[in-house]
């Protein structure tokens, strides 16, 4: 055992890292700047990290989850306006139905409550992450028990909770059409898999989103001054950034486990893995956010605070496959404690 | 990056579970039960004399040199067969390690690590708890000896301990963090008087209180130099704050396992607020873990005694009291028929955000020492 980054994840970390530091949106002012954003998406698509699960010669992918997780962490952490998170579960969906790469941008649907893939209809599924994208992917039921991939064409989409990241809810009568040259259909293990991988990888976002606030709330403490000092010394204030601090760091712990596992272990055990990860970070990271939110007082309030376009990106990333209800239900499951019982019904 | 084992970290793990298969003490956990104590000695020397104790310590003092990862393998194979956990003797070794010179290190610290000596910890007195540097148990020298007059109090062990790691102020003229030296001094001996303490949940073996009236220490057991006291106790208590030297991953896991038992074999008796619980505590005993296995991973790099202590225990503190609530919850410690087990692993969990330095000042040190935040 020995998990530290080795130095290629290294920089492939502050690569990442440089690239929403340099061209991400440091103020909400410059969310609409629309000159920065697109170079900010030239640069993410110059570096080919959305194309990081996309097949490489027999069939594996060209990177691990551990890579995917460190590039979502650094975008998360920067605000990134740019589709990584779509694209990423597209290719990855793609990869195990033995289907070339997109040719053109695509991105995943989810269920109405984004709490899994869209199986079967369009009827109120919701693609995430649209930017760019012309299409979605999705599942449909075959008749030897698997899921087929399919495909639907996009709508435009808008903004919702998530400022940095549209989304687009797919009519009911969008036509879905079998994804062309797939070789096979997923079974449960891919399904899985899959899903660990999406769970990872948002994460590994609210990893970078409780960063990105704790960061963004100690330089407002220390610069914001009441009572003839800076906040930053108020014991009150200090003990709220600390326990923003600490969750971050567990939460940091849990993710690179499930990041290693969703290639490393088995189906069911890489699931339980990114449930873990997925239940822990979600519960930290609407705290942190709440608290960079309160340590920011009265401007903290405001819309030119960038404390709550943290806290909507986070919210978006937790229920993208689910938040700490759903995932304490899988990590029990794991555990043989199953949905038959009345307890982990009234989780979801 | 790896969570997986080498293959020499496997062979390790397959011969420890073939130990641990006939080799089981089969005690409570450490929070439950007088028995626990009672059996705690020879459990270590059990772990010890089959290779399976002081993994990460130098082979000069009876460990293995081996990478401290090797820590998270016993923890998670102690918690897998559902024995107690390793003794919690990490803190005091890196502490001497890192201050005593090399004869106080070849006396004292074999002892400590093959489990044959007894250490307790005489820091905490009555009125020096968070605000430590303001002890005043005295040590004056006489001859080759310091006297010690004094009293000690939540000293864990000192029922059992042959030997106190004694923090003691030696020069009462210099600002208070530097007049303190650290002593191993004898707790066999007729200045010296030992009361138990009884904890909330009732036990009695754990705790106590020492008194010190013209206890002696020869001078040549002085840890580190006059005045380095203060530092010890620093690299004593910072390690003291870390899960990876403590083992209790151990502990978290055997009681969650006993829980997670509980609700699988009898779906019908539990409810949302049951189950959401033990989900919680599965969750962050997990966490834990793997949290464990970065720091561990991270001292490959080379040892540190810095500030992260600090949010490695406010970390194992969320645990074990999520723990606690689901030995509330799941275990209905509040109204059990006889069997108080659950009650007492819920309220001995209150303990973990006091001892080792309150959680209120481990927040204080990671808001200064890590944020940066002013003072």
């Amino acid at each position: 055992m020995d998990v530290r980054l080795s130095p290629e994840q290294v920089a492939l970390r502050d690569s990442a890292a440089q690239a929403v530091d340099r061209l991400g949106a440091h103020a909400v002012g410059e969310l609409g700047d629309p000159e920065r954003a697109a170079k900010l998406d030239a640069a993410v698509a110059a570096s080919g990290w959305r194309e990081l699960r996309t097949p490489a010669d027999g069939g594996a992918p060209w990177a691990s989850g551990v890579e995917v997780a460190l590039v979502a962490e650094e975008l998360g952490r920067g605000l990134a306006d740019t589709p990584f998170l779509g694209p990423t579960l597209a290719a990855e969906l793609r990869r195990l139905a033995g289907a070339p790469p997109a040719g053109d941008p695509e991105t995943v649907a989810l269920a109405p409550d984004l709490t899994e893939v869209a199986t079967g209809t369009a009827e109120g599924a919701v693609a995430v992450d649209t930017q760019g994208a012309t299409a979605a992917l999705l599942l449909v039921a075959t008749p030897a028990g698997g899921h087929a991939v399919a495909r639907v064409l996009l709508p435009p989409g808008a903004a919702r909770v998530d400022l940095t990241r549209p989304a687009a809810a797919l009519s009911p009568a969008t036509a879905l059409n079998p994804l062309p040259d797939a070789a096979r259909s997923l079974s449960e293990n891919d399904l899985a898999r899959w899903t660990a991988l999406g769970l990872a990888m948002t994460a590994a976002e609210l990893v970078g989103t409780m960063r990105g606030a704790v960061t963004l709330a100690c330089d407002y403490a220390m610069q914001r001054r009441q009572y003839g000092q800076a906040i930053g010394s108020f014991q009150a204030v200090q003990h709220l950034l600390a326990d923003a601090f600490v969750a971050t760091e567990g939460s940091r712990s849990a993710t690179l486990h499930a990041a290693w596992a969703v290639d490393a272990l088995p189906p069911a055990e890489a699931l339980a893995a990114a449930a873990v990860a997925k239940a822990y970070c979600s519960r930290s990271a609407r705290t942190v956010c709440e608290t960079a939110i309160q340590v920011h007082g009265g401007i903290g309030n405001t819309w030119e605070c960038l404390a709550h376009v943290y806290l909507r990106r986070a919210l978006l990333a937790t229920d993208v496959l689910g938040g700490a209800g759903p995932n304490l239900a899988r990590v029990l499951d794991h555990h043989d404690i199953g949905s038959d019982i009345g307890g982990t019904r009234g989780l979801r | 990056m790896d969570f997986g084992d080498s293959p020499d970290e496997a062979a390790f793990r397959r011969r420890l579970r073939e130990w641990l298969r006939d080799h089981n003490p089969g005690l409570p956990a450490s929070s439950t039960s007088d028995d626990y104590w009672a059996g705690q000695a020879s459990w270590h020397q059990a772990l010890y004399d089959a290779g399976f104790f002081g993994l990460s310590w130098p082979r000069h003092i009876g460990g293995h040199a081996l990478p401290s990862v090797y820590d998270v393998i016993v923890d998670e194979e102690l918690a897998a067969a559902g024995a107690p956990p390793r003794p919690s003797l990490g803190y005091l070794v890196q502490g001497i390690l890192a201050h005593g010179n090399e004869d106080v290190c070849a006396r004292f610290l074999p002892g400590i690590v093959n489990g044959r000596d007894r250490w307790c910890q005489g820091f905490s007195e009555p009125d020096a708890g968070s605000d430590l540097a303001s002890l005043r148990t005295r040590a004056d020298r006489d001859g080759d000896d310091y006297v010690i007059t004094g009293h000690k109090v939540w000293t864990s062990y000192s029922d059992v301990a042959d030997w106190c790691l004694l923090l003691a102020r030696t020069d009462p003229d210099v600002p208070k963090h530097k007049g303190l030296s650290a002593f191993r001094i004898s707790m066999r001996q007729p200045g010296i008087q030992q009361r138990p303490l009884k904890m909330i949940n009732g036990i009695t073996s754990e705790f106590g209180e020492v008194l010190f009236d013209g206890a002696r220490v020869p001078a040549s057991d002085m840890i580190g130099a006059p005045g380095e006291g203060w530092r010890l106790a620093m690299t004593v208590v910072s390690h003291e704050r870390e899960p990876g030297e403590l083992g209790y991953v151990a502990r978290y896991k055997k009681l969650v396992k006993e829980l997670t038992g509980m609700v699988r074999d009898h779906p019908e008796r539990y409810g949302p607020e049951q189950v959401r619980d033990l989900g919680w505590a599965l969750v962050e005993a997990e966490m834990l873990r793997l949290h464990v296995c970065r720091r561990l991973s991270d001292r490959l790099d080379g040892i540190t005694h810095g500030p992260e202590g600090s949010v490695d225990k406010l970390l194992m503190t969320q645990v074990e009291q999520a723990v606690g609530h689901a030995a509330l919850s799941v275990g209905g410690a509040a109204h059990g028929d006889g069997d108080d087990t659950w009650l007492k692993v819920y309220l001995y969990s209150r303990a973990q955000s006091v001892m080792g330095g309150t959680s209120q000042i481990q927040r204080n040190l990671v808001a200064g020492r890590i944020l940066g935040l002013p003072t």
